[in-house]
């Protein structure tokens, strides 16, 4: 078990390097990406949260993974859920590569979104899903940082009450440069393309 | 012919005639298909999906739906306004004549709250589904995990008459 994962290591070391090589000759920028290049256009992964397990966590400790991050809430019924089913297919497909990968699903309603209700919800969607909360303010600066608005709704007048989010995917390099935005609309074809090849870039550091 | 008779007779002729109309309900044209619903941990609501298929002549309408495994269940659209999701309760669902409704993730659906108990992917969850003139059909949904994307290759939706 522990040799075939060395091998499987070996092997994607090997994959990475021949990416590298590959991208060194092409030069990176001419990457086929089908999903909206944002290199250079979004700050680095950063933040101060708080983990599924309740352990505070900052965007350095997802270097070394491709981050695929998005914002919702798990009161939300249908698109969050829909959004991180799809999510989950995507990582089936990618196979093994998608072990170097995290769906980070940041609440933007921590009111309800304790660490114990999003370790239940990321956890029946797929094993490479984290769940972040935090702090409204800590929350509100990651959003911002991305551009994602989010607004809670006027309550139903029975507690309950829906928040509107940026239905966007922001996608983050194993340097936690942010590369790639995906949308509702795409493909899951475009997202296993696109996360194929940012999985076997590797880290430049 | 006691006075009473000749009061009651047209009350039980329009009772007659009324039970005839029910015979003709919008839900007998209706078929219902690919019903399941989303299972997320926890208490939290449950989105609800169907396939409702019209084969009148007439216009009809998804109004509301019930069902005793559910304390309430909402009708609701979910859209992406320049990239914003966001969702909103509706009155009804139009199911057109000769045509078809589909309540799928990410558009029309169910949000169905605070099961009476545990839903467990696997069951089946009866809801009454009520049309436009008030007619209703009865429908399983089959429950399925949170990571399921569709209906599943299972059940075409089983439907108990109205």
């Amino acid at each position: 078990m522990k040799l075939c994962r060395i091998r499987r290591v070996a092997l994607l070391s090997l994959l990475a390097l021949a990416a590298l090589l590959q991208a060194g000759c092409h030069r990176e920028d001419a990457i086929p990406w089908l999903l909206t290049d944002v290199t250079g256009h979004m700050p680095d992964l950063d933040f101060r949260l708080v983990d599924d397990h309740g352990k505070a966590v900052t965007g350095q400790d997802y270097r070394g993974k491709v981050v695929l991050l998005y914002f919702g809430y798990t009161h939300c019924p249908d698109v969050c859920p829909l959004t991180l089913a799809q999510l989950h297919v995507v990582m089936q497909r990618l196979g093994p590569l998608a072990d170097g990968a995290r769906i980070l699903f940041v609440s933007v309603d921590p009111a309800r979104d304790t660490p114990e209700v999003m370790h239940a919800y990321v956890n029946a969607f797929d094993p490479r899903a984290v769940g972040l909360s935090g702090a409204p303010r800590d929350i509100e600066e990651l959003s911002k940082r991305y551009r994602s608005a989010f607004t809670r709704e006027p309550d139903q007048g029975n507690g309950q009450y829906e928040v509107s989010h940026s239905s966007a995917i922001y996608i983050f390099d194993r340097d936690g440069k942010a590369r790639l935005l995906s949308t509702p609309d795409r493909s899951q074809d475009d997202l296993v393309h696109d996360l194929h090849l940012l999985l076997s870039l590797g880290a430049s550091a | 012919m006691s006075l009473r008779t000749a009061r009651t007779l047209p009350l039980l002729l329009a009772g007659i005639l009324l039970a005839a109309g029910a015979h003709a309900s919008e839900a007998e044209h209706v078929h219902a298909s690919q019903a399941w619903i989303r299972i997320l941990p926890g208490d939290l609501p449950a989105g609800g999906y169907v396939t409702l298929e019209n084969t009148g002549d007439q216009p009809t309408s998804l109004r509301a739906a019930h069902s005793p495994s559910y304390a309430s269940i909402g009708l609701h659209k979910s859209s992406a306004d320049g990239g914003t999701s966001r969702m909103a309760m509706v009155d009804s669902v139009a199911i057109p004549a000769h045509g078809k409704a589909e309540l799928t993730p990410g558009g029309y659906h169910l949000m169905l709250m605070k099961a009476a108990a545990p839903v467990k992917p696997g069951d089946k969850v009866k809801l009454t589904l009520t049309f436009g003139d008030g007619s209703t059909l009865d429908t399983d949904f089959l429950a399925r995990p949170a990571n399921a994307t569709d209906a599943g290759d299972a059940m075409p939706g089983m439907e108990h008459g109205h």
